[in-house]
């Protein structure tokens, strides 16, 4: 992976990037009958659960993560990212809380092309992680965002929700809302929490899910984060912090505060 | 001669200064415990089983019970109740019984379990100010939601949800049947459960028709006796259970004799007055997985599909393949009733030595299910030694859906888990069918104590979501990131799925 000496990033872990086409005759790849996303997750959870000190960050086909410890701007340099093109930049920087900073634990976490950055904590971290381990993820990068980027991937991708339906079911309305709706909404919306229930995401955070077609922004269901979003022309900025957006857009034509647990829907216009 | 060689328990005293001859007393216990002596009350300390009816009941406060401080010899291997039952069975022959869950003093591993809480870098949240949801859904749930393009294509909800039991908390009454405790006790629990949003249980002893306007708050109970079974019996509430075995007795049946069955109880469980009314060991048409799956499926063909069938079973060393293979048996809900568990007579020496803790089952059920990728097929209710929110708080978060409360409920009606429900002497009305006791428990007055101590777990419960910084039941269920041990060894805490304190 190219890369170059930043002074402040002192030591940085071995990095590869290779190109690949999953192999079709892969022997456990028949058995199981895997599609080609499929096998890629299979891959990248057997590497990151079974091989000591190794980890894919990046599996995308469409996606790229640049992520290390470090100023956001050292890691920038760091990865040359100048050199790169893009229709959807997400961009981190956090204090590490729960855990110590290191090369994995670094947002965003990725899988195929979902990427997730993520302002807060994951409450119900525990329930969501047995949730997905019985789908056969393996939570390896010791941080609770982990789950966010797995549960869009097996509401979305594996279990054919549509966006919107998967962000409803991560930060669900509550039951008193849920018993004023009309009653085919109330029937739908019953239906999501109690099969999603596990996948429900409790406590403070903002998310930006990236994805090869577009961006997601949302709250947890009580706004305990902030998020703030912001239009300019075509271009859509979302950031936990008005100042943030200003940073990159001095003049954004509408600024507005999503509330709590409505997602803010960006798709790209081809 | 002596009256017996057993030592009483305990000594009911009477002050003689205080006691104004009242004969409430004697009137309250339903031990005979007092009798009228001409110029004073009299008292056989024998049949004291220290229930405390009298001493509520007296107005002078001139009654104290006492343990009986007149003890064996005290011996570190030949312990109290190892001489007195040796001694009671010397005078009988027969098989001590006893009620209520095992008072042995295992360990109660709820007691080794602290919950976390938020500091700092998560918040936690209030629940007097912001919403906190412990509505829960009992039954099968499809493992995904699919949606189809309606007309105008909008899409449309493709995936029929089984039917399930919706709770307003998770909290069920214990099936406790009409026979083992007084049809008031049961209608104290039915008026609760439906103020409450949640459900009772029938136990094995019918439908009584005073009970039949609670059926939307009401399990009805297939077990081996099969008493007061029939169609309508099936479809007269939310769901049914077909009940295998008990956590208090794994593994034997119950016989409640004939001269306890008057004409009401015979009606209800539709057996002839008199009769000996005898549960077997097994069902006799279950003699393996397969029939189970074929009974199962009998009772789904009766009610059209339209309730969740529920098992129940006594936590048993290998309660969790046991429960894996109800799943797929088709089995809506699992009971998994823990050693623990009440019961209204069982041989001390089966409640006190058979079976497993439900802390050991329940984590073990819940692990076994989500590693075969079935837990989602069906819900899992964990009894036997639920005591207080904090313990309902464990167990959900070992991975139940619902706990259910027996023991707990019948404390708010009077009960002192006194163990002597076998004799039918309740003094408080509650495990009797003696008229002139039952009459003492008013079903609505109790159903308010009853109302008050699940509001109090519910508030509890809330408390306990704020702190931990969730604000719904759902994530704290099987949410064992959230639990550690205190003073456990690796091998429970790799059985419990647990970290240990300061992990």
């Amino acid at each position: 992976m190219p890369t170059t000496q930043v002074e402040g990033i002192a030591i940085s872990p071995l990095l590869w990037r290779y190109f690949v086409k999953p192999l079709t005759e892969k022997s456990e790849r028949e058995v199981a009958n895997l599609e080609d996303d499929d096998f890629v997750v299979r891959t990248v959870m057997k590497i990151n659960s079974e091989i000591d000190g190794a980890y894919v960050f990046s599996s995308g086909k469409n996606m790229g993560a640049f992520k290390g410890v470090g100023n956001p701007g050292e890691i920038a340099r760091f990865f040359k990212i100048e050199e790169y093109d893009g229709y959807i930049w997400t961009g981190h920087t956090r204090f590490p809380t729960n855990t110590p900073g290191w090369w994995g634990g670094a947002h965003p976490f990725t899988l195929l092309d979902w990427s997730i950055v993520h302002n807060g904590e994951i409450s119900s971290y525990g329930i969501n992680k047995r949730y997905l381990e019985m789908y056969g993820y393996k939570l390896t990068l010791l941080t609770d965002t982990e789950v966010v980027t797995y549960l869009f991937d097996l509401l979305v991708r594996r279990h054919g929700l549509d966006i919107e339906t998967a962000c409803t079911a991560l930060a669900a309305p509550f039951w008193k809302n849920i018993d004023d709706m009309p009653n085919d909404e109330k029937e739908e919306m019953t239906a999501l929490r109690m099969i999603y229930g596990s996948a429900l995401m409790n406590g403070p955070f903002s998310i930006l899910f990236g994805h090869s077609k577009g961006l997601v922004g949302f709250n947890d269901r009580i706004k305990l984060r902030p998020l703030v979003a912001a239009t300019k022309g075509k271009t859509v900025y979302m950031a936990s912090e008005e100042s943030a957006i200003r940073e990159i857009c001095s003049s954004p034509e509408k600024v507005w505060s999503p509330r709590a647990g409505e997602p803010v829907i960006v798709e790209l216009e081809i | 001669m002596f009256k017996s060689l057993s030592l009483p328990e305990f000594l009911a005293k009477i002050d003689p200064v205080k006691c104004i001859k009242c004969k409430r007393c004697i009137n309250n216990c339903g031990w005979s415990v007092y009798s009228w002596g001409g110029d004073k009350v009299l008292i056989d300390t024998f049949k004291c089983v220290n229930c405390l009816r009298c001493y509520h009941y007296c107005p002078e406060e001139a009654i104290t019970i006492l343990d009986n401080p007149v003890k064996y010899r005290k011996n570190a291997n030949w312990g109290y109740y190892n001489i007195r039952n040796l001694k009671k069975q010397a005078d009988t022959g027969g098989i001590p019984l006893t009620g209520m869950g095992s008072d042995m003093p295992y360990p109660v591993l709820f007691d080794s379990l602290l919950i976390d809480a938020c500091q700092v870098t998560n918040p936690s949240i209030d629940p007097l100010r912001e919403p906190m949801e412990l509505r829960t859904y009992l039954g099968k749930k499809p493992a995904k939601l699919e949606f189809e393009k309606a007309k105008g294509g909008k899409s449309k909800l493709k995936t029929k949800m089984p039917p399930q039991i919706k709770l307003e908390m998770p909290f069920i009454f214990a099936p406790m049947s009409y026979g083992s405790i007084s049809l008031n006790a049961q209608k104290t629990l039915a008026i609760a459960a439906k103020e409450l949003g949640i459900v009772m249980n029938t136990g094995e002893g019918g439908l009584h028709e005073d009970i039949y306007p609670y059926r939307s708050n009401i399990i009805v109970q297939v077990a081996s006796g099969r008493f007061g079974v029939n169609p309508d019996y099936l479809n007269a509430g939310v769901a049914v259970e077909i009940k295998i075995g008990q956590g208090a007795k794994p593994g034997i049946g119950g016989h409640l004799p004939g001269e306890k069955i008057p004409l009401d109880i015979a009606k209800t469980r539709m057996i002839p007055v008199g009769t000996d009314a005898i549960s077997p060991a097994p069902q006799h048409d279950i003699y393996s997985i397969e029939d189970l799956r074929q009974l199962i499926y009998a009772i789904k063909e009766a009610t059209n599909y339209t309730k969740p069938v529920s098992v129940k079973i006594a936590a048993v060393h290998n309660v969790a393949a046991i429960a894996s293979g109800i799943v797929r048996a088709g089995a809506d809900i699992v009971y998994i009733d823990g050693f623990r568990g009440g019961t209204g007579a069982a041989p001390s020496v089966i409640r006190d030595h058979l079976g497993i803790p439900i802390e050991h089952a329940l984590a073990a059920v819940d692990e076994r299910l989500r590693q075969e990728g079935i837990r989602n097929e069906a819900s899992i209710i964990a009894a036997g030694g639920i005591r207080s929110s904090a313990d309902a708080a464990k167990a959900i978060a070992l991975g139940a859906d619902a706990v259910a409360l027996g023991t707990s409920a019948l404390i708010t009606m009077g009960c002192t888990v006194c163990g002597k429900c076998y004799t039918g002497n309740c003094s408080w009305g509650i495990t009797t069918q003696r008229p002139e006791l039952t009459v003492r428990l008013d079903p609505e007055v109790y159903a308010e104590r009853l109302i008050n101590l699940i509001h109090a777990w519910s508030h509890e419960l809330k408390e306990i979501l704020g702190a931990l910084g969730v604000n719904a039941i759902e994530s704290l269920r099987g949410s064992r990131e959230r639990l550690r041990g205190v003073g456990l060894d690796s091998h429970t805490l790799d059985i419990l799925g647990v970290k240990p304190a300061g992990r």
